[in-house]
């Protein structure tokens, strides 16, 4: 079993921590893992991707294969597109709908939505939105990773495990709007 | 042993850790400052009381490493690739003096610029120096160079260069530690020649080096690093890949088999006998290096006739810049390259840009209005945040070349009766390199004005301390600026007219004036101010 996921954003957005939990996942599996990150200039709100690799073998290059990609997982929706190339063609585009604007040309969005639903596989949703309803703001990004479980062969448990472990050091409150998050973005797949 | 899910510069930083190091020296850029940063986090090195302060600059820090070395213990250097064009004096000469404790002299290029002014490749200067190069190609090898490194290093007393590049320092991936070996004594080297370069001394010294090229060919042919696969079913082909380019390969032909011979390259100079094999057991080679085509270059030579086909970046089989992927290695190799779909038209880019409430935008806006009477073209800038100045809406400044260089600029340009000639320079940047060129302007009087960005960080790199951090009056008023013409604001929207007639006046003067605007990094005081929460 491997699983190649591009995860995109925009600089600041937290998808090093959607990788995290998502690693941490697959090492209590017992997998193997690789995960190219982005550091240095385009942290400064420019576009951001990381490749994440997880597989039950070993794994070679720190990238992911253009055309390749079980899917991309993406906490912007612009930002879902410009990893296409990446894409497997039964590949998933899982992403957040809220724009990020921080350029003076950020196209339509209903244009980037049109786009998105071209794909064969994809869920669109205001992550941003949902994690405000249930009052966890903060927990956008684990929305949006909590829709993508399913499809990447994860269990509820295994990643609420995970959350617990990583942001123990942070408190019951956040481990619990995590876990909220982590929920609601099910409930989405 | 317990496995840990480092990035390449941080299982390299763990290795030299384990490895017992005394000391890591270094000044941050990208891809390279996360290895000193993993040891500032490090309980180990806090315990152990290994060094782990920032330098000045990559010079002062190689030749801080080098003192280390001198006194028996192991030392380590780290620097981004042009870093070392900063530190190539005591660099090549290091190769001279060799080393006495280990020392790794440890470079992390940029291949694709993604966070670089040039993709320059550091083996160059590893060949250069003529010193043996380690370039490992995953995060295991990361972490056991460092051992080996340093090992070899002692074996010779010669420094040891370990190339990265940016996507093995920024990747993660699980590695395994081994038993942790004690600090070497601080013992002096027992050869009083050893450090004296002086003429004589040095041309023995020269000759020593040439003398041991040829042990490091055949340590580079017997290194563990170095893997030959030489038997295949298909000679048409012969493989060269050079560090983390063999992962790609590998990627290729997934679950199979690789049908040509392979040789694996992670330890330079290079194990001639091996590339000898190779071309007379096949028809053609192929090369996959991450950066420049150095190994391809020697191999080809002028391309004499006769010769059999040498495939690579040199004749467009691979983009001749750029980093390397399994897509590219793919292609290059006559298979099916895959691909998704296009990237739709109407996604725009989304380049860097000055964090919202960043002080650098407020010292530009004023500026900007200062300097309106007399067009475009005044502002010499340095690399930083700040170059970020560059993009609309502030189209602030005019040059970008390399750390230092917005004041000598701003001085030659000057000489030459350009006014107005203003520097643009950030407070690390200033530490690294400004204060020398500073000073040049005070001994001519040149007619210039220095802005030094003071945001209390070097921001760039993520916010490290800087070791000028709170001295920058007390400095140029020590190398000579008038006390009247040290000029500071708080660069905020309200001071903006403020800010304009400093500008203004100090324009006005004839002769050096320095103006700091200062005020903190917001990324470095959230971050300050959530660690005090
Ligand atoms: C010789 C060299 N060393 C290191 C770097 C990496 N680098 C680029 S900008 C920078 C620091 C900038 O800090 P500062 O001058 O304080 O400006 P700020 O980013 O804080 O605005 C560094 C370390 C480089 N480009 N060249
Ligand atoms: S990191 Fe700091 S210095 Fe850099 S753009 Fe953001 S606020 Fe400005």
């Amino acid at each position: 079993m491997k699983k190649d996921i591009i995860l995109a954003g925009v600089g600041g957005q937290g998808i090093l921590t959607i990788a995290t939990i998502l690693g941490h996942a697959a090492l209590n599996r017992g997998w193997q893992l690789k995960q190219a990150e982005v550091h240095g200039m385009s942290q400064r709100g420019g576009d951001v991707q990381s490749h994440l690799r997880l597989s039950d073998k070993d794994i070679h290059s720190d990238l992911i294969t253009m055309g390749d990609a079980d899917m991309i997982l993406s906490v912007e929706p612009m930002e879902a597109l410009r990893y296409l190339p990446y894409l497997a063609a039964d590949g998933w585009i899982i992403t957040n709908s809220k724009p990020f604007v921080n350029i003076p040309n950020y196209p339509n969005p209903e244009d980037v939505y049109t786009e998105i639903s071209k794909t064969t596989n994809h869920l669109l949703f205001d992550a941003d939105q949902i994690a405000k309803d249930i009052k966890a703001t903060r927990s956008m990004n684990i929305v949006v990773l909590g829709a993508a479980i399913k499809h990447l062969g994860f269990s509820e448990q295994e990643i609420a495990d995970s959350i617990s472990a990583i942001f123990s050091r942070k408190g019951e409150a956040i481990v619990e709007a995590n876990l909220k998050a982590l929920k609601a973005g099910i409930a989405l797949s | 042993m317990e496995k840990l899910m480092l990035l390449g510069d941080e299982a390299l930083a763990q290795g030299a850790l384990d490895a017992g190091i005394s000391g890591f020296y270094g000044y941050p850029g990208t891809p390279s400052t996360e290895i000193i940063e993993y040891v500032q986090r490090s309980k180990q090195a806090i315990t152990d009381k290994v060094h782990r302060t920032w330098s000045s600059n990559e010079k002062t820090a190689m030749e801080s490493a080098l003192g280390m070395s001198y006194t028996g213990k192991r030392a380590m250097v780290t620097m981004k690739h042009v870093g070392l064009n900063v530190a190539a004096d005591p660099f090549m000469n290091s190769a001279m003096t060799g080393a006495h404790g280990g020392l790794l002299i440890t470079v992390a290029d940029d291949p694709s610029m993604h966070s670089s002014q040039n993709e320059q490749d550091s083996r160059f200067y590893g060949r250069f120096a003529m010193i043996p190069v380690l370039e490992p190609s995953n995060q295991q090898e990361c972490y056991d160079m460092a051992f080996y490194g340093f090992e070899l290093s002692e074996k010779y007393h010669i420094p040891v260069m370990i190339r990265l590049t940016t996507r093995l320092s920024h990747s993660r991936s699980g590695v395994v530690r081994r038993n942790t070996l004690p600090q070497k004594p601080c013992n002096k080297p027992e050869d009083i020649f050893q450090f004296m370069l002086l003429p004589a001394v040095a041309r023995k010294k020269y000759k020593n080096l040439i003398n041991l090229q040829e042990r490091f060919v055949e340590e580079s042919t017997q290194s563990p690093f170095n893997e030959y696969y030489l038997d295949a079913k298909d000679y048409s082909k012969g493989l060269i890949t050079t560090g983390l380019a063999y992962n790609y390969l590998r990627e290729v032909y997934g679950d199979a088999p690789i049908p040509y011979p392979v040789l694996k390259i992670c330890q330079y100079p290079l194990p001639a006998s091996k590339i000898h094999e190779l071309y007379n057991k096949c028809e053609s080679l192929y090369f996959f290096e991450e950066g420049m085509p150095i190994v391809e270059e020697q191999i080809k030579g002028l391309g004499f006739s006769g010769m059999k086909p040498i495939h690579g970046r040199l004749d467009g089989t691979l983009d001749r810049d750029g980093e390397l992927n399994p897509n590219k290695v793919a292609k290059a190799l006559g298979l099916p390259s895959k691909y998704g779909k296009d990237v739709p038209e109407i996604v725009a880019g989304r380049p860097p840009a000055l964090c919202v409430g960043c002080p650098h935008a407020d010292s530009y806006l004023a500026l900007n209005e200062a300097i309106k009477e007399y067009g475009r073209g005044h502002v010499f800038s340095d690399i930083g945040c700040y170059t970020l100045g560059f993009m609309p809406p502030y189209n602030a400044i005019n040059s970008c070349v390399d750390m230092g260089a917005s004041i000598t600029m701003a001085k030659g340009a000057a000489d030459s009766g350009h006014f107005p000639a203003i520097a643009v320079i950030g407070d690390s940047t200033f530490t690294h390199s400004g204060m020398t060129g500073l000073m040049d302007c005070i001994y001519d009087k040149s007619n210039v004005v220095i802005v030094i960005l003071d945001n209390s960080t070097t921001g760039m790199t993520g916010g490290q301390d800087y070791t000028a951090f709170g001295r920058l009056e007390e400095i140029c008023l020590g190398l000579g600026v008038e006390k009247d013409h040290i000029r500071t604001f708080f660069p905020f929207v309200k001071n903006h007219e403020e800010m304009i007639r400093i500008y203004k006046e100090e324009i006005a003067y004839e002769g050096v004036s320095v103006i700091i605007p200062r005020r903190e990094c917001v990324q470095t005081l959230k971050k300050k101010n959530k660690r005090e929460a």
